[in-house]
């Protein structure tokens, strides 16, 4: 399976490096026209085998002052060509786990265990070297704030194409042509002559049209995207929406787009992974999760969602703060700020965490909640009162 | 870009030119009395007179200010017993002690001092920023903590306290290291690297210990950017990760440092050039300090001036160099 990878990727780099073109379909979009080999594309066309498997994990970073279980026993599927949201407030676990996907924790200061298979291959406990040749090359990461994840002091052009030559072996002028044909098509005008722009000359928006280009640069088959609109205004962070989703169609990959923003999930998202205080609460397509979501961290999601249109009301923030990942609370860990834990029996949320448990009508869906009928509290007490 | 250095130069000119009054102001409030040192203890009210009238020191102030000033851009004459003395610009003037001109007395210091202090500086920068990065990389481990330690103990001995004692012993225990002499460079290149490696040593153990230090902070903060775990998310070796992107960030704020320490360094090692007898800026300065040698003394003061002056400009022009975010207008 590895090696059917391998070669896959290499196929590809090459026939984009300069060379002439491969055999097989060629796609073009824009006036920039970036030809690939073959390879699969779309989750639809290859079959059931997810790219991205993790399965029980946990990361725990070991500090002065106790452990700190940032994701305990996390576990989906990712396939090619499908999008996943993993939503949360900060301190979550979610860009910890997609950062374990990179190999990108210190193996000193952290704990990992459970399994991440990124295309057949175990992440987990994979030497660093071999980790770094995965690094970008099967997996890459878009970040936050594109004002400091770019290099301040090299221009984007050394930038973009240092991550093509780490993992390819040819002329620094291949890979400067590759990196022009990158910016271009991810949106940049004048792409040749920006090339040895520093990235304080380009906008916000710009700048992150770069990152993507520089992740993209080997043909990655998962990105992960970690809240890459939070630092941009609104118009810019539909076009970059818009721009990782035509991305996405036209190479075919697995996207891991990790949020906060619920109004982000809806354009973007297939599925939909909850997470609080470092497990998964809630699992299931974006349709469930938005239309008729199973718990009450989501429902509380959800009311916090301003308004736009009809009467001015009063905002509905979850009460309380997410706990410390040092000393979480016995039992569900959301049983502090839930407004339903009465309706447990026994004080149940309070003593047992509940299992990541499917629904019986629907074995795709996950939730984590010791309520009895929460399909019926939501309709009942908390869609009225959402906007 | 040229506008801004030369601005940069016409405030230089200015700041040099006001420091000269300064210290020629300094000098006359305090009670010297240069052609009382020269006449000696047999002295005479006449030939007193003489000397003083030779040194132009019967002149008011501002007239021998003029007087330093134009012999600095065009030269002055001097006249002592009849005998008239032409001396071209640059002219400091003579020494009071010893008669000769001080462009030559400093023109002799001068590359003692850079000997000195550039060949240490090379020794311990690259000391300090390879300790630096290396304590960097292993933050709060037991060697970590352990260079820190060693670093704020030689930094909080005072400087002549290493110095001397290190003076005394490298010589007893590490043989090969000779005693400290003077040669210039073109005489013996090869007697001029090794008379001048124990201060260079010396020089470069205490100056390592502060820049391990800088360099240690600098790097933890640039290891800690975004841009750095992007780096490592592209799949670039470690080594290039901490060496290409993590230090070239980290280089700015020890350039800085380093420039001016340079600068100053080169006003005088006085310490270094007193404990080994090494004939350089500092020392000349310090005996012309104790003779009352005003022209040397003001030699001294105009090079420090100039010197500090041109590296505070350097050291502004590296940034754009440097860092290409920044804009001299």
């Amino acid at each position: 399976m590895s090696e059917m990878w391998g070669d896959a990727v290499d196929a590809s780099t090459i026939s984009t490096g300069g060379a002439p073109a491969a055999p097989v379909p060629a796609q073009a979009r824009g006036p920039h026209t970036i030809t690939r080999g073959e390879r699969v594309r779309g989750g639809d066309q290859s079959g059931d085998a997810p790219y991205l498997e993790v399965s029980n994990l946990t990361v725990a970073f070991p500090t002065a002052d106790g452990i700190v279980r940032a994701v305990q026993d996390l576990s989906y599927n990712l396939r090619l060509g499908q999008t996943l949201a993993v939503v949360g407030e900060s301190g979550s676990g979610k860009s910890v786990s997609s950062m374990a996907i990179m190999g990108l924790h210190d193996p000193k200061s952290t704990r990992m265990r459970g399994s991440i298979r990124l295309g057949g291959r175990e992440i987990v406990g994979m030497p660093q070297d071999e980790l770094r040749h995965q690094r970008g090359r099967v997996a890459a990461m878009i970040f936050q704030d594109p004002q400091s994840s770019l290099h301040p002091f090299f221009t984007i052009g050394k930038q973009i194409t240092e991550a093509y030559l780490t993992h390819n072996n040819v002329s620094t002028r291949a890979a400067r042509k590759r990196a022009v044909d990158m910016l271009g098509l991810v949106g940049i005008p004048n792409a040749a002559r920006r090339l040895d722009d520093y990235p304080h000359q380009f906008s916000g928006g710009m700048r992150q049209r770069v990152m993507i280009a520089m992740a993209l640069v080997n043909d990655p088959k998962l990105l992960i995207a970690d809240e890459p609109t939070t630092a941009l205004d609104v118009t810019v962070q539909a076009q970059i929406l818009d721009l990782i989703q035509d991305l996405q169609r036209d190479f075919g990959s697995a996207v891991l787009f990790i949020t906060h923003d619920l109004g982000v999930v809806a354009e973007i998202a297939d599925d939909v992974l909850v997470m609080y205080a470092g497990r998964a609460v809630e699992h299931g397509t974006v349709k469930d999760i938005l239309g008729s979501p199973l718990h009450p961290y989501t429902w509380g999601l959800l009311e916090s969602i301003p308004a736009v249109s009809g009467d001015p009301t009063r905002l509905h923030p979850i009460p309380g703060t997410p706990p410390s990942l040092l000393n979480l609370p016995a039992g569900c860990s959301f049983h502090p700020r839930c407004e339903f834990r009465k309706r447990v029996p026994d004080d149940l949320c309070k003593t047992e965490l509940p299992d990541l448990a499917p629904r019986t009508d629907d074995p795709a869906r996950l939730s984590r909640c010791h309520l009895a009928n929460p399909d019926h509290v939501f309709a009942d007490d908390i869609l009225p009162r959402l906007p | 870009m040229i506008m801004y250095i030369l601005r940069r130069i016409a405030s230089a000119i200015s700041v040099i030119v006001v420091t000269i009054i300064a210290s020629f102001c300094l000098f006359y409030l305090a009670p010297t009395d240069p052609a009382g040192v020269v006449c000696g203890p047999r002295c005479t009210p006449a030939r007193y007179e003489e000397i003083a009238r030779s040194m132009h020191l019967d002149e008011p102030i501002l007239t021998q200010i003029g007087g330093y000033l134009q012999g600095l851009v065009v030269g002055r004459t001097y006249t002592s017993g009849g005998i008239t003395i032409e001396c071209s610009a640059p002219c400091l003037g003579y020494s009071y002690q010893l008669g000769q001109p001080v462009t030559k007395l400093l023109g002799n210091a001068l590359p003692v001092t850079i000997s000195i202090v550039f060949g240490s500086a090379i020794a311990y920068v690259l000391v300090g920023l390879m300790a630096g990065t290396f304590a960097a990389r292993r933050r709060g481990t037991l060697l970590d903590r352990g260079l820190v330690a060693g670093t704020l103990t030689i930094g909080s001995v005072p400087y002549f306290v290493v110095a001397l004692v290190a003076s005394l012993y490298i010589p007893l225990y590490i043989r090969i290291i000779p005693d400290a002499q003077w040669t210039p460079i073109t005489d013996n290149p090869i007697k001029w690297f090794s008379g001048l490696l124990l201060p260079w040593m010396i020089l470069g153990i205490v100056n390592s210990a502060s820049y391990t230090r800088y360099s240690r902070a600098s790097m933890i903060e640039s290891l800690s950017e975004d841009y750095v775990r992007t780096a490592r998310a592209k799949g670039i070796s470690e080594r290039r990760v901490v060496y290409k992107h993590g230090m070239r960030a980290a280089l700015t704020p020890i350039a800085t440092i380093f420039g001016l320490d340079v600068a100053f360094a080169l006003t005088g090692a006085i310490f270094t050039e007193s404990i080994f007898g090494l004939p350089g800026l500092g020392l000349v300065t310090l005996r012309a300090f104790n003779q009352y040698d005003l022209p040397v003394l003001m030699g001294g003061v105009l090079i420090g001036v100039v010197v500090l002056v041109l590296m505070n400009l350097l050291v502004d022009l590296l940034y754009t160099v440097l860092d290409p975010r920044v804009r001299l207008v």
